[in-house]
């Protein structure tokens, strides 16, 4: 009474609610969904796929954060750093390839297995959790950032172990969450029928799942510690998430375009023979100079030398598959993202990786911005683009398996999405190869990496400049991702033809 | 009649999956336990912590063409001589306060990391730090209040001021003397320390 004016000022909480509650109903209005169009998994992988894309604008927005540091190193010093920015930015992108996956796996068991998934219930109270610990670990990032040089810390702040900054409480929260996504996954495949595919997912999960306690534990000695976090690191990328996408393109690959199983499985054993052949020894490239002996030089050097062999496969896979089948298919945006993963699989992971791999090359390019590049070109081709491939997949059975092939309306958002986060990343990719070539170069073979080096390689016309494309094509790829998010959630949405039928089809040579 | 041959055999790959898999699963155990064995903190490749008490520099060998770690004499940290269990903790404290600062996402440490500072692998021994008189005192300085002790090369990158205690710089700058005395395989090349100006 005695203060009009400050209430009318300071909005009551209640009217904030219900502000928001107005926009998101408007919101739902707008992109009009309707989820009885989907089963109750596919529901809950849905959900998984929402809290994805919206991780990965977050990665996308502390991306430019930290690249623009590079160019202005005052902006936001002090305030957001960039060990802090760096931090969100690739914790992100972990996690909202993590979440993809296991949406996508949620979503392929029940047509897999022939059954309804079995602990959804659990499921669901795993999704929450999982999100929840999520949320709180970001904000402590973000708003605790550091901590006193005591376990505490590495408790409940941050690990300070990069890619697996989370804090323990969160690790093992982590777990449990991932246990119960075990348990789901076998158990439904029990209940219902196993499968090749089946069983090479299990096992790979069991592995994924496995691996993630060896970068669980603190220890004084740095050698040891990082032999471990290799583990955790390339373990994971180098082997067991090749599996699981390769999982996933051989269940997308009957789904799209009607490949037979028997095909789809021969070629998943042989990649998986490929992979893990390869991978699993290939881990030595990382134990060049962190003080392991030296015998790793050679094993690791010449093992991962063959981890492209795969790759290739895996490529002659997909597009053998798709010209064998005539690109014919009922989901035009999600075979595009298919055929980019095998692609970007084998350059980004395969080129690029195989360039700095051999000891001889690695002593020079080790810790550069050639790493850099090969990092944003693998994790981007490899797992980006089989995630987007499935979000385009969810999202046709989400607006009740309507047409999306030739002829959908408004394709070219779709289009432009996929050339602007592609030619965004490649154009990344290619000013942080030129970066780290003149790193390579004066810093390690010409300055000998002291201090005074790395300034000396930084100073260079030659880095600055790369570092001004590096932010020019980082605001591509966000115009991409823009575009994207806004297809996603138009698409199909006037459309009222159903799609086409996909039977399995016996090819006649 | 139309037989599927082995190479075409669902069959057959599923064996050579599992048993490929297998086997380089085991190999890598095997290279784990001798790797880790090699590599405990007192062994020849991974020094004792108690190494910060000696003067430790990093030298060209023309016989193994790379540099390896030299361990030299007496010469203590922040002049005293501490035990190999005091010599842990301290270390211990510096490892753990690189953690919780989160280094690693601005630096590399052994290479692995961040790449918008300097690897820190063979910091202690870095001719940034002007002179051996003077380094102790100049990096503990330089640790606890960066921004005003920043030397940027030019480039107006600055550390900023993470709130590192006297005492967790003095456990990073043990840290960081320990690390460079582990032999890396003769990484970073062509490194020219401190010691070299003498
Ligand atoms: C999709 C698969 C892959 C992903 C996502 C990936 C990602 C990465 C990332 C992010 C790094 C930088 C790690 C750091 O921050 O220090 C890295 C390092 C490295 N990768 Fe890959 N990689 C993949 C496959 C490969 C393959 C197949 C090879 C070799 C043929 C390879 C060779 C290397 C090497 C040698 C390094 C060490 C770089 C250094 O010394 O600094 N990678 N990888
Ligand atoms: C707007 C787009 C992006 C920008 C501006 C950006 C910027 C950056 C910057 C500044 C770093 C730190 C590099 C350093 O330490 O010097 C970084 C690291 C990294 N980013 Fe991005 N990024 C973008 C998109 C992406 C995408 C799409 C991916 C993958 C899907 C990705 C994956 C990574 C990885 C794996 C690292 C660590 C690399 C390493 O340590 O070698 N980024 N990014
Ligand atoms: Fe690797």
């Amino acid at each position: 009474m005695n203060t009009p004016q400050l209430d009318n000022v300071i909005p009551k909480p209640a009217s904030v609610l219900d502000k928001a509650r107005i926009y998101r109903d408007k919101f739902k209005a707008w992109v009009n969904l309707d989820s009885s169009n989907l089963t109750a998994g596919q529901q809950l992988a849905v959900k998984y796929f929402t809290v994805a894309v919206i991780l990965f604008v977050a990665q996308i927005l502390f991306g430019l954060l930290s690249a623009l540091q590079f160019i202005y190193p005052g902006f936001l010093y002090g305030i957001l750093d960039f060990n802090v920015n760096r931090m969100v930015h690739i914790n992100a992108m972990i996690v909202w390839m993590l979440y993809g996956f296991i949406g996508s796996i949620y979503w392929l068991i029940e047509d897999e297995s022939g059954t309804e998934i079995v602990g959804l219930k659990w499921a669901n109270i795993a999704f929450w959790v999982l999100t929840g610990a999520v949320t709180l670990v970001v904000l402590v990032y973000l708003f605790v950032q550091v901590g006193p040089g005591k376990d505490s810390s590495l408790w409940f702040i941050n690990e300070g172990r990069e890619y697996i900054e989370a804090p323990r409480w969160a690790d093992l929260g982590i777990t449990a969450v991932m246990l119960v996504f075990f348990y789901n996954v076998v158990a439904t495949f029990s209940k219902g029928n196993w499968s090749g595919i089946a069983g090479v997912l299990v096992l790979d999960l069991i592995a994924l799942v496995g691996l993630y306690l060896a970068g669980m534990f603190y220890m004084t000695n740095i050698t040891h510690d990082q032999y471990w976090w290799w583990w955790v690191i390339h373990l994971w990328v180098e082997a067991t998430w090749e599996v699981l996408v390769g999982v996933i393109m051989a269940w997308s690959l009957m789904k799209l375009l009607g490949v037979r199983r028997k095909i789809v499985q021969t070629w998943l054993y042989i990649e998986v023979a490929l992979m893990f052949g390869s991978g699993i020894l290939g881990l030595g490239h990382h134990y060049f100079w962190i003080g392991m002996p030296e015998y790793w030089l050679s094993v690791g050097g010449f093992f991962s030398a063959l981890e492209p062999i795969p790759l290739v496969a895996m490529v002659v896979h997909a597009i053998y598959d798709s010209g064998v089948h005539a690109f014919k298919t009922v989901n035009h945006p999600a075979l595009a993202w298919v055929i980019a993963h095998a692609f970007g699989n084998f350059f980004g992971a395969g080129v690029w990786g195989f360039m700095h791999t051999l000891p001889q090359i690695n002593l020079y390019t080790h810790g550069t911005q050639w790493s850099a590049s090969h990092g944003h070109l693998s994790f981007f081709g490899a797992y980006a683009t089989i995630n987007i491939a499935f979000f385009y997949l969810a999202i046709q059975q989400w607006r009740g398996n309507v047409w999306m092939a030739a002829g959908t309306r408004h394709a070219w958002r779709w289009k432009w999405a996929l050339g602007l986060l592609n030619a965004g990343v490649v154009g990344m990719t290619v000013a942080l190869l030129i970066a780290g070539y003149e790193q390579s170069f004066i810093e390690r073979a010409v300055e000998g990496s002291t201090w005074a080096g790395y300034f000396a390689a930084q100073n260079q016309p030659s880095f600055q400049h790369a570092m001004n494309w590096r932010m020019f094509f980082g605001l591509v790829t966000a115009a991409g991702l823009g575009l994207l998010v806004w297809d996603l959630l138009t698409i199909g949405k006037y459309e009222e033809r159903k799609a086409e039928k996909v039977v399995e089809k016996v090819i006649v040579h | 009649m139309n037989e599927t041959p082995l190479w075409a055999s669902e069959s057959f790959w599923k064996k050579t999956a599992i048993w490929v898999t297998a086997g380089s699963f085991v190999i890598l155990i095997v290279l784990t336990m001798d790797s880790l064995s090699q590599t405990t903190a007192g062994g020849k490749r991974v020094p004792p912590y108690s190494v910060i008490n000696k003067k430790i520099d990093y030298r060209f060998n023309k016989e193994l063409n790379k540099s390896v770690p030299v361990i030299g004499g007496d010469e203590f940290l922040f002049g005293k001589q501490l035990s190999e269990q005091e010599a842990e903790q301290l270390v211990d404290l510096g490892k753990k306060t690189a953690q919780s600062r989160n280094c690693m996402n601005c630096h590399t440490i052994l290479g692995n990391g961040a790449y918008y500072a300097p690897d820190l692998t063979k910091a202690w021994l870095d001719q940034g730090w002007l002179s051996k008189e003077l380094r102790e005192d100049l990096m503990v300085k330089f640790l606890m209040n960066p921004e005003s002790n920043a030397r940027t090369f030019g480039s107006n990158r600055k550390m900023p001021n993470l709130g590192i205690t006297e005492q967790e710089a003095e456990g990073l700058v043990a840290f960081l003397k320990w690390m460079s005395s582990i032999d890396t395989n003769g990484f970073p090349y062509n490194f020219k320390t401190i010691e070299a100006e003498e």
